[in-house]
């Protein structure tokens, strides 16, 4: 076991490496010289030619891609990730500023995508065909297809325009205003779950309906034991199985989310970061980005792929 | 002899009694819901073609006289900003919605499809490095690579489509990988190969159309999640953008309208759920039919 995550966590640091210099590589074709990004084009006209090669050198713009990559590399193990020229600030500051919101916002997203679509697709199983399969199924099948922004709009002319129920925008930490956080989150936390719930909700009703066919199950409800019991106790756990695989790839697209949901609702998190940094061509931002959503990925398929083992105790190490 | 052809006749009638393709429209036209789904997509497709003779106004038509007009007989839906008739650029949007999921579709099948049967068939470090490389991809959310690959590019259609199509390609890769480890062990395969036949005759005549089932099941599977994806990248303003009608941007544009003219956001977000759902129960129903056991994989 420890082997296997030594062995998979050496895994995880060249899926990132990997990922990163695609990254780079990509946005280092963006057209246009960099160095007018961080000179401004007034400023490059004053400069003479000699002075631009100056400041193109002191940047490292000079070397080739590889070279500045290595180099960025080294800088981040240092804690250097860099300065934007787009916020003028250091990029560590600012993503730690951003990436509690976006967790918070993911973690209760997830959270919620997980206990309500396990929930609705255990119902569809067990009452097959019966009027609660047809709305939970119709429900899932609407969810994975409704484009989050726009539920997002919808709910703030519903909610917040016409009934004033909740608040349309912005961010406060729980911490500071604990009601006031709750309030402010409902919504984009419902728009950002709905898509993930959905597909937990397909999932869990086939393969619980898989499940519940199987001699065990029928032992179990010959043995006179509780239709709770036999679902909650006996079938879910192995139902479970398929669910938990595409869970892991769930995050990412609750990262994916987050990005359109933080701009309907003005809420100030990674996602919005990338998307300033990656119109304002901002690529330290984007890298830097890249790295911590990287990691958060990959951190919970190894998460995802060890529990596994406690579900199913077939599945060995090695 | 006459005991022989009785037990012949037992065995034929113990044979299935409807062929594959029977079965296969019974079970793909049988739910309601799948049906829906494809009459739903043909009016789509009906509407995308004979979209100059169905629109009511020429959707790039700007009429200041006539700026954010209310739904009317005039105008069923309204107009925008710029006094152009939402019904009309509405209609109009089909087409690059249409385009823009079968094209990356298209680009991630073919691009997916090539490398995970390399990776699948030769193995090694070949495998290696390829399926590396995607999980490197798949360790980043979909819609923001696509978003920052786009950005590189620009927007626009076409770049659009490339952005969306390199972000899909991991999906593809990855089934056809599995699939083709799976079939490679099978024995027509060695066979074919003590034959002599080349590694691109066994791959191309004899892997690829045993993998084609699941590839195109996902393939109808994921045109709902690209144009979804679209519509998000249009929204964000890095897809298509106006006079161009895209349902992702007219959602946008109408969002600083929305008390006052709600339909400019809601016309178009029905219309892109109303494509998803249909595909989606589409591809459900094809997966169904072609073979269920792939439920829960793909």
């Amino acid at each position: 076991m420890i082997t296997y995550i030594i062995k998979r966590l050496i895994q995880a640091v060249f899926i990132l490496l990997l990922l990163t210099f695609i990254v780079y590589g990509v946005m280092r074709f963006v057209p246009g010289d960099p160095l007018l990004m961080y000179l401004g084009a007034t400023d490059i006209q004053a400069l003479s030619p000699e002075a631009l090669d100056q400041a193109r050198q002191e940047l490292g713009l000079d070397q080739g891609i590889l070279v500045q990559y290595f180099k960025w590399l080294g800088n981040v193990f240092q804690g250097d990730w860099g300065k934007s020229f787009h916020f003028k600030a250091d990029v560590l500051l600012l993503i730690s500023q951003r990436m509690p919101v976006t967790i918070y916002l993911g973690v209760l997203a997830f959270f919620f995508s997980s206990t309500i679509g396990i929930s609705l697709g255990i119902i569809a199983a067990v009452r097959r065909g019966k009027w609660a399969d047809t709305v939970a199924t119709l429900a899932a099948n609407t969810a994975i297809t409704i484009p989050i922004f726009w539920l997002g709009i919808i709910m703030i002319l519903i909610f917040g325009v016409s009934l004033g129920w909740l608040p349309i925008a912005g961010f406060t930490s729980p911490f500071d205003d604990f009601w006031l956080s709750t309030k402010k989150l409902i919504m984009p936390v419902i728009c950002l779950m709905i898509g993930s719930m959905g597909s937990n909700a397909r999932l869990t009703r086939t393969s619980m309906l898989e499940v519940i066919r199987q001699d065990y199950i029928r032992t179990a409800w010959s043995k006179g034991l509780k239709e709770r019991v036999i679902i909650l106790k006996h079938a879910l756990k192995n139902s479970l199985i398929p669910v938990i695989t595409v869970m892991g790839l769930q995050v990412r697209f609750i990262f994916g989310g987050a990005v359109l949901i933080e701009q309907v609702f003005a809420i100030p998190g990674m996602g919005r970061l990338l998307v300033d940094a990656t119109f304002g061509k901002d690529y330290m931002v984007v890298q830097g980005c890249v790295l911590v959503i990287g990691i958060i990925v990959v951190l919970t398929n190894l998460i995802v792929d060890i529990s596994y083992g406690w579900l199913d105790p077939r599945v060995r190490y090695d | 002899m006459k005991q022989r052809r009785k037990r012949q006749e037992k065995f034929m009638e113990e044979r299935p009694p409807m062929s594959g393709w029977r079965r296969f429209a019974r079970v793909f036209f049988g739910r309601k819901v799948v049906l829906f789904g494809l009459i739903v997509l043909a009016l789509y497709v009906l509407i995308a073609i004979f979209a100059d003779l169905i629109a009511p106004y020429d959707y790039k038509q700007i009429n200041l006289q006539q700026v954010l007009a209310q739904p009317s007989g005039e105008h069923l839906l309204g107009t925008d900003t710029a006094g152009r008739d939402v019904l009309s650029r509405l209609i109009y949007g089909i087409r690059p919605t249409l385009i823009v999921g079968s094209a990356t579709i298209l680009i991630a099948a073919v691009c997916g499809t090539i490398l995970g049967l390399i990776a699948g068939y030769f193995g090694g470090w070949i495998q290696t490095i390829i399926m590396r490389c995607i999980d490197a991809l798949m360790g980043f959310p979909m819609l923001l690579l696509a978003l920052v690959i786009a950005a590189v590019l620009g927007g626009g259609m076409k770049n659009i489509i490339i952005a969306l199509g390199v972000a899909s390609i991991p999906t593809f890769a990855r089934v056809m990988c599995a699939q083709t480890l799976i079939i490679k062990e099978n024995d027509y395969i060695i066979a074919g190969r003590s034959l002599g036949f080349t590694n691109w005759h066994l791959m191309w005549n004899h892997i690829v159309p045993n993998a084609f089932p699941p590839l195109v099941i996902l393939a109808t599977m994921n045109i709902g999640m690209v144009i979804l994806m679209e519509a998000g990248l249009s929204f964000l303003g890095i897809g298509i953008q106006a006079p161009d009608a895209a349902w992702g941007s007219m959602v946008s544009a109408g969002y600083n309208r929305l008390t006052s003219n709600p339909m400019l956001s809601v016309a178009p977000g029905i219309a892109i759920m109303l494509i998803v759902f249909s595909l989606n129960m589409v591809g459900d129903g094809l997966r169904d039919a072609v073979d269920p056991r792939l439920r829960g994989t793909l």
